[in-house]
């Protein structure tokens, strides 16, 4: 499987990543070699194999659904390029 | 100065307790250590006046008579640990001026059993990379220089390079390091030092900056396998904010390095025997193996059937999982914003400027593989995959305590070198990244020298949660092969 130029347009425009044309030629080549790369565990026979999501070998610990953390705004928005009355703001997304 | 200097961590505490020296000495001591070693480019951020503070509240401690199992150690912390109101960058410009409002809590630990913080160290941006080339800040240079290869400069390994490169050349005492398919162990093997990365789940991940969640885990950077024994302990432990964290109690580290390892039985993986691998890794593996043999224990060959599967499987779920993690970075709520028409050319416009193209590179193979119509192909056949790498280690954990490797198929080379390609630099992490997806713990030793003079060290892994083994024999390790070459650079020296 080969990806061309429209392909990884798409997959950077679907990660939100602005790329120009000379930047998605060089990305073309590169993509596709690591693709090429990964191909190989097509040879392994994974029939019936159970996939790996965690190693940890225990569940998700359970607790209480109870607030246990928050109420400091100011906290919150300390790191933010760009604040408004107590919210993050960002360009306008409605007319 | 430099009798300072040359203390390892355990030597400098034991001093420390004895009220032979205080830590406002060695702390100085390591704050001009880290002016005359700027050239390095270890540290992202210094904090000197943090360090004097720190270390004047451990003498106050210490003089009492009290004190922390790290108390008064001045030591460089990852700057991929959030540190509260201390610039934090994951060596990326997207996260320009984030201060975080929190602590770590793996640093926290570290700040609870007394630890003095130096200052935030270089890495390859977002933990990406195995040469310390792809960071924001600049490129780490290794303190070691290849003999009679003129001054050429060296990579220090990656992506923990300036951990490593601060460690080697002694510009820290100690520091913190995070693996994710061998970032605390190869720059360990390139600098001639020792690098553990725990049990998948010894370690908190919580407040470290996320590369790839199911594999992260962070670790210590030391000069020797006693100090990497005292500074786990001060790091490891159950954290309710890290749901993968384990519940189990943390072993005196230490007290597991009793120097005996007879009749304990050590695996050859006959797979790690690569292709194209120098003859020198080869030949110094052997001899790795015949100090264990010399010591008392067996060793026994071994098969890993699935090996050469970890780095392509490893280069589907890394990416994945990086591509999910590194959404949050929109320039909505912390660091780089760059200004566009509207919300969504905001976030391309800011993650165009803000990320490296190592990480474009894998957030774009990591969007790809998740994609509709690709996620059963890429991913989930990546997943059974690791399963069966993690079922090699548990078939082989049958018959062996302890499975001894090389730590990386090269040594250090130079800045410049294995960058026309990724999947050159890739190859670096071949014998540390299986461990890392069967979340096993392993510790990289300097064991001898390359033919040019450069340092090689040897991996060995261990079962889950069995850190002390690995430490035991790993120590045992260490004495047989009494490593005590030089850098070129070691602060203090002149």
């Amino acid at each position: 499987m080969s990806l061309d130029k429209a392909t990884v347009a798409r997959i950077a425009h679907l990660a939100r990543i602005r790329t120009d044309d000379a930047q998605l030629d060089a990305l073309v080549g590169d993509l596709n070699n690591i693709l090429g790369f990964v191909e190989q565990l097509n040879e392994v026979n994974t029939d019936n194999v159970e996939p790996l999501a965690s190693v940890t070998g225990h569940g998700l610990p359970m607790r209480k659904d109870e607030v246990t953390d928050g109420a400091y705004p100011e906290r919150v928005l300390a790191n933010a390029p760009e604040r408004a009355h107590g919210y993050y703001a960002v360009p306008k997304v409605v007319e | 100065m430099s009798e300072l200097l040359n203390l390892s961590l355990t030597e400098a505490r034991d001093a420390l307790k004895a009220k032979k020296i205080t830590s406002v000495e060695l702390t100085e001591a390591y704050i001009g250590a880290m002016e005359e070693g700027k050239g390095l480019n270890a540290f992202i951020t210094e904090t000197p006046e943090k360090a004097r503070e720190m270390a004047k509240a451990s003498d106050a401690k210490l003089a009492k008579g009290e004190g922390g199992a790290m108390e008064g150690l001045p030591i460089g912390m990852k700057d991929l640990f959030c540190t509260k109101g201390v610039l934090t960058t994951a060596a990326s410009h997207i996260l320009d001026g984030f201060k975080p409002e929190y602590e770590s809590t793996v640093s926290q630990n570290l700040w609870d059993a007394g630890a003095v913080m130096l200052g935030k160290l270089n890495l390859d941006e977002f933990a990406m990379g195995s040469a310390n080339i792809t960071s924001y800040y600049g490129n780490v240079e290794n303190p070691w220089r290849r003999s009679g290869g003129g001054n050429q400069k060296l990579v220090p390994g990656g992506s923990s390079g300036g951990s490593a490169a601060a460690v080697s050349g002694r510009l820290a005492i100690a520091a913190t390091g995070t693996d994710t398919g061998g970032s605390i162990r190869q720059p360990a093997s390139f600098c001639g030092i020792v690098g553990m990365k725990p049990t998948y789940g010894r370690c908190s991940r919580w407040g470290i900056v996320a590369f790839a969640s199911s594999l992260d885990q962070a670790g210590p950077i030391t000069r020797n396998v006693q100090d990497a024994a005292l500074m786990l302990g001060a790091m490891a432990g159950h954290d309710p904010k890290d749901s993968t964290s384990a519940n189990l109690a943390v072993p005196d580290f230490e007290a597991a390095l009793t120097g005996d390892v007879r009749g304990m039985k050590i695996g050859i993986p006959k797979e790690y025997r690569m292709d194209g691998m120098p003859e020198e890794i080869d030949a110094l593996w052997k001899r790795g193996a015949e100090m264990l043999k010399d010591a008392g224990a067996e060793i026994v060959d071994i098969s890993l059937p699935h090996t050469k599967y970890a780095l392509p499987t490893y280069y589907i779920i890394a990416p994945a999982e990086a591509s999910s993690n590194l959404a949050r970075y929109d320039g909505v709520r912390y660091g780089l914003r760059e200004e566009g028409g509207s919300l969504i050319e905001m976030y391309e416009n800011t993650r165009a400027a803000g990320f490296g193209d190592e990480v474009k590179r894998r957030v774009l193979i990591g969007t790809y593989v998740l994609s509709a119509g690709y996620y059963d192909a890429y991913y989930l056949k990546a997943q059974k995959v690791r399963a069966l790498l993690k079922k090699d280690f548990d078939d082989a954990y049958g018959q062996v305590d302890a499975i001894l490797t090389p730590t990386a198929p090269s040594a250090a080379f130079a800045i410049g070198e294995n960058q026309d390609d990724p999947i050159k630099m890739y190859l670096n992490d071949v014998f540390t990244v299986p461990a890392s997806l069967a979340g096993i713990p392993g510790i990289s030793v300097p064991v001898g020298l390359s033919e040019d003079g450069l340092p090689l060290g040897l991996q060995l892994l261990g079962k889950p949660f069995d850190e002390e083994t690995v430490l035991k024999v790993g120590h045992v390790l260490e004495q047989a092969a009494g490593f005590d070459a030089k850098p070129a650079f070691l602060a203090g020296s002149k």
